[in-house]
């Protein structure tokens, strides 16, 4: 067996035992990357001497029988929104493409904590808006299971590298569904937590409110481990939940007795794929054989949550993407371009005798920004950017914004009611299994509602998990997805290990 | 009331609140560092980086906004604020728009001449907000280089707003007068306005009436005001500005724009700003990365009780308690919280209001400033004022050698003993006092006949010559045994 196969909890054992060292399972991983990388495009960098040298390091100390954290030499992949100041960090944007951050994430400090070797840094869309990693300024990622087809996004470098067997723990970040739904299309485990379980300090804002990191993994019981080493209160953020971190990987083999399984009235509606359908409710009744009973239940503010989503995320987004100006990091426009450009526009209107377009003319600053703006970001990010700003601009605000977070508000109530009577909701993760790239770039809108059935969990801040639950007939993976009331990343991890258990997809790979 | 307008002016002061560190991070708030060298990720705004409220910042905006008698609602939240400016790094500021964290308080003024009626003036709110860079313009030799300091991004700012209710800029300048010493009494602020701590902008428009019609002008802002008296300077100047300009152009409130203009300081001018703020729309969002801040009603009492007495009070307890004239008591308050306690300490030992008043007021506050130093400073504590004051009431010294008892015990830092001894000052007893008087009225018998004839006054002649005889006299005596002298003459 290959070393590149194993699940992390299985190189965990082999490293503890030292039946093998982490630069061998390193070595491993860079080989696979080296050969698959270039088809694949799930890597934006690897630093793979630096990578070698911290396996070795970690290697050394275990045999000098130090006291190693709980990833100690397991490679670990992080998506290049979480800062390192080891290496860049672009967010797959123009815009960053020389930011080097002096600080490290909270996540990636906690990945080094644990002792975990950080292999690389996956390709994303463009700081995290899109949901085919289309959007990435650099590179396309393609689906192992079919190269012509998208891994889903924004954290489809992540998700493609787990199910290509290029790391066994990847960590992303979910917005609207960006690790669920790339999860979902590549056959693996990815998990967002509760609002507030990882720290977010670090992690490149696209929507503040919304955004939360978590794992891609091949196994729930990865996922478990993952999840417990980057979770828990961080005082440099103030939305971090300052509550004790259970021990997920101890309490996963424990299935869940006398559970009762929700069923979402309103996602077996028009727009669902029927294959899909069928995989998700053969899953249910997977549940039913392990002693499940299953309950259809409504969630009727659901159907608003994509619009809700749009409303609220490009706000927050265009809020904090302000910052990319071009006068303090970043991406800036070449200065003496933009002045013999503003020289020559002043000439002409003077020539001319325009003057009200020499009245209008933007100042040096001004120019600088536009330009360094215009250039450094790409068009979905430019979108949402315009999206938010119109949102929140004086006299749409009460009828955009602020009916949004109402409406956020019932969808979290929903939600609340549906918790009373079940301990878990099951579902589709997407309307449809795997789509082709380029197949929704000219169609904002459709590629939008590819989030249909993943905003509900973070507009409510609730815990979800996608993994595997069937293929298509085209060979593609199906996920299935789970949510739990916040907090009860427990019950949601031991729920998708039952299902793991009982069922063989999660086993298949692509070839 | 000559001007055939009346003047309306509202204010809208920035106040920094003296923290260690800045409001959503920990850099220094030290003013004065090398640019650019208090500044962290966090407030330069870098990528990923999220705020973590500075709770010290926020009890200190707590405690001025109580001060300022405002309501303090159960829970308060932060917006963005967005705009575009080189020394703003996140592209907003961090500050509270729709739920402040304090409103509608007041702050009453007077005028110790009497310029103007003691007033009420309204607090719209005060709310806690972070600092902005700074932009160096540097125009020197053509270039046209802009350079940004980012020490003071993020500092806590205090913005106090005030209703438009000040009539006059002599009001406005009592206004922030008494402000800045509430600020300085509650601790919360060096309001050093050379350094920034302290700066004001000035919403003034004029209400007049022009054929029955009650009307108003545009409203302007007055921005780049650097002390209280350029406030008021620029106020008057706006005011008489404002009424020429309606008189040419007739132009109301509502036809033209807000305008802001910046004051020229050395011009005595204020001239029309290219405002950013004019045409912008913040659009404002609250702060997804900081959570509400909740503030119980048990907390609000107890910051209520622990503020002290504030400025107001104490003026009204020294003039009704210790019987101190308004004016005496408004010197002594708005000295500051250490002078008055000072005062009292006097006072709690010689048990002698009016006179500690006086001493303090004048000798002590003229040691202080000809020698620049703080009460804390001066080498002459309470105790020992309130010896020399205790000496004098017993007459252990005539009043007349009291200051320079006084001085010595300050220049040469002497026990009053030792002052009393270096300048040879003994009690004179009554014989010898009246033996002097007799010697006194013996040679000067033009005196003793001009008081004879009823010019009483002539009696001054001779208690200057006693205190030449003998510097140790009082004056009081000498005088009321001569007249008594002549009159047996």
């Amino acid at each position: 067996m290959s070393l590149t196969k194993l699940s992390a909890h299985e190189l965990k054992q082999l490293l503890e035992t030292g039946q093998v060292s982490s630069v061998e399972v390193t070595q491993a991983l860079l080989d696979r990357i080296r050969s698959a990388n270039d088809s694949l495009g799930a890597f934006l960098h690897v630093d793979a001497e630096g990578t070698l040298a911290r396996a070795a390091d970690i290697d050394r100390r275990r045999q000098a029988g130090d006291l190693l954290g709980p990833l100690a030499g397991l490679p670990v992949a992080v998506k290049d929104v979480l800062c390192d100041q080891d290496g860049p960090t672009t967010c797959a944007s123009q815009m960053l493409e020389s930011f080097r951050p002096p600080y490290d994430a909270t996540v990636v400090a906690r990945l080094k904590e644990a002792d975990a070797i950080l292999i690389g840094r996956t390709n994303m869309d463009e700081f995290a808006m899109g949901g085919s990693t289309e959007n990435s300024a650099f590179q396309v990622t393609r689906n192992p299971w079919d190269r012509s087809r998208t891994p889903g996004g924004s954290s489809g470098g992540a998700a493609a590298c787990v199910a290509a067997d290029m790391a066994p723990l990847s960590v992303g970040t979910d917005t609207g569904g960006s690790i669920r739904q790339p999860a979902g299309l590549c056959g693996v485990v990815g998990m967002k937590p509760t609002y507030g379980r990882v720290s977010r300090y670090g992690l490149v804002a696209f929507a503040s409110s919304l955004d939360q990191a978590g794992p891609l993994t091949r196994t729930t019981r990865d996922a478990a481990l993952l999840l417990e080493t980057i979770a828990g209160h961080d005082p440099r953020d103030a939305t971090s939940l300052d509550l004790p971190v259970p021990s997920y990987s101890r309490s996963i083999e424990q299935p869940l007795h006398g559970l009762r399984l929700g069923i979402v009235r309103e996602h077996f509606a028009a727009g669902l794929d029927e294959q899909v359908e069928s995989a998700v409710r053969q899953a249910v009744e997977v549940y039913r054989s392990l002693g499940a009973t299953i309950q259809e239940i409504s969630l009727p503010h659901s159907k608003y949550a994509v619009a809700t989503y749009y409303v609220i995320a490009p706000s927050e987004a265009s809020s904090n993407l302000a910052r990319y100006d071009g006068v303090h990091y970043g991406h800036r426009t070449d200065e003496t371009k933009l002045q013999a450009e503003l020289r020559s526009e002043r000439q002409q209107y003077q020539a001319a005798g325009n003057q009200r377009g020499l009245g209008q003319l933007d100042n040096s600053l001004v120019r600088m920004y536009r330009r360094s703006r215009a250039e450094g970001f790409g068009p979905e990010v430019k979108r949402r950017i315009m999206l938010g700003t119109y949102v929140l601009s004086a006299g749409y605000y009460d009828a955009y914004y602020l009916k949004a977070l109402k409406v956020r508000r019932l969808i979290r109530q929903d939600f609340d009611a549906a918790f009373e009577k079940v301990d878990l909701i099951a579902g589709p993760v997407t309307p449809t299994a795997a789509f082709k790239l380029g197949e929704m770039v000219d169609d904002p809108l459709a590629m939008y509602l590819v989030d249909l059935y993943t905003v509900s969990a973070n507009l409510a801040g609730l815990p979800s998990i996608s993994l595997p639950c069937g293929f298509s007939r085209e060979g593609l993976p199906i996920g299935l997805q789970l949510q739990a009331a916040p907090l009860q990343e427990e019950r949601l991890l031991r729920g998708a290990h039952m299902f793991e258990q009982a069922t063989e997809w999660h086993t298949r790979r692509p070839d | 009331m000559s001007d055939p307008y009346t003047t309306v002016i509202g204010l809208e002061v920035h106040v920094q609140l003296a923290t260690r560190s800045k409001l959503f991070c920990g850099c220094s708030t030290q003013f004065g560092a090398e640019p650019n060298t208090q500044t962290c990720p966090v407030c330069i705004g870098m990528p990923g980086t999220l705020p973590v409220l500075n709770r010290r910042a926020y009890e200190l905006a707590l405690k001025t906004a109580i001060a300022l008698n405002c309501n303090i609602p159960e829970t308060t939240k932060w917006d963005c604020k967005q705009y575009y400016y080189p020394d703003l790094p996140k592209g907003y500021q961090i500050s509270q728009y729709d739920l402040p964290m304090s409103a509608d308080g007041f702050l009453d003024i007077s005028d110790p001449q009497g310029q103007f009626e003691p007033q009420r003036i309204g607090i719209i709110r005060a709310h806690l907000e972070e600092d902005a860079g700074k932009s160096i313009h540097d125009e020197v030799a053509g270039r046209a280089d802009s350079e940004i300091d980012l020490n003071r991004t993020g500092t806590p700012l205090l913005e106090i707003v005030s209703q438009p209710d000040l009539r006059s800029p002599a009001a406005s300048r009592v206004f922030l007068q008494e402000l800045k010493l509430l600020l300085s009494y509650l601790e919360v602020s060096d309001c050093n306005m050379q350094e920034g701590s302290l700066r004001v902008d000035a919403n003034i428009n004029l209400h007049l009436e022009a054929d029955g019609q009650r009307l108003a002008t545009p409203i302007v802002e007055i921005k780049n005001m650097n002390s209280f008296r350029a406030v008021q300077r620029a106020l008057e100047y706006e005011a008489s500005r404002q009424y020429r300009a309606w008189q040419e152009t007739g132009q109301q409130l509502g036809q033209a724009p807000k305008q802001t203009r910046g004051w020229d300081e050395a011009a005595g001018i204020t001239r029309p700003q290219r405002s950013k703020e004019e045409s912008s729309d913040y659009r404002y969002l609250p702060d997804p990365d900081l959570v509400p801040v909740a503030t119980s009603r048990e907390q609000v009492e107890q910051i209520r009780q622990s503020l002290g007495e504030l400025p107001a009070t104490l003026r009204t307890r020294l003039i009704e308690e210790d019987h101190l004239k308004p004016y005496d008591a408004g010197v002594l308050v708005n000295q500051g919280r250490a002078l008055v306690d000072y005062y009292r300490a006097v006072v709690t030992k010689c048990k002698q209001a009016k006179i500690a008043a006086n001493w303090v007021t004048q000798d002590i506050l003229r040691e202080l400033k000809e020698r620049d130093l703080t009460i804390a400073q001066l080498p002459f504590s309470a105790d020992r004022l309130a010896e020399l004051i205790g000496a004098l009431q017993q007459g252990l010294l005539p009043s007349t050698r009291a200051h320079e008892v006084f001085a010595l015990m300050l220049g040469d830092n002497l026990t009053l003993t030792e002052a009393i001894g270096r300048l040879d000052i003994e009690q004179v007893d009554d014989s010898a006092l009246i033996a002097l008087c007799q010697e006194l009225i013996d040679s000067n018998p033009k005196v003793v006949a001009d008081v004879q004839g009823g010019k009483q006054q002539a009696i001054g002649a001779l208690i200057g010559q006693a205190r030449k005889k003998n510097p140790n006299v009082d004056p009081g005596r000498v005088r009321t045994i001569c007249l008594e002298l002549a009159g047996k003459c």
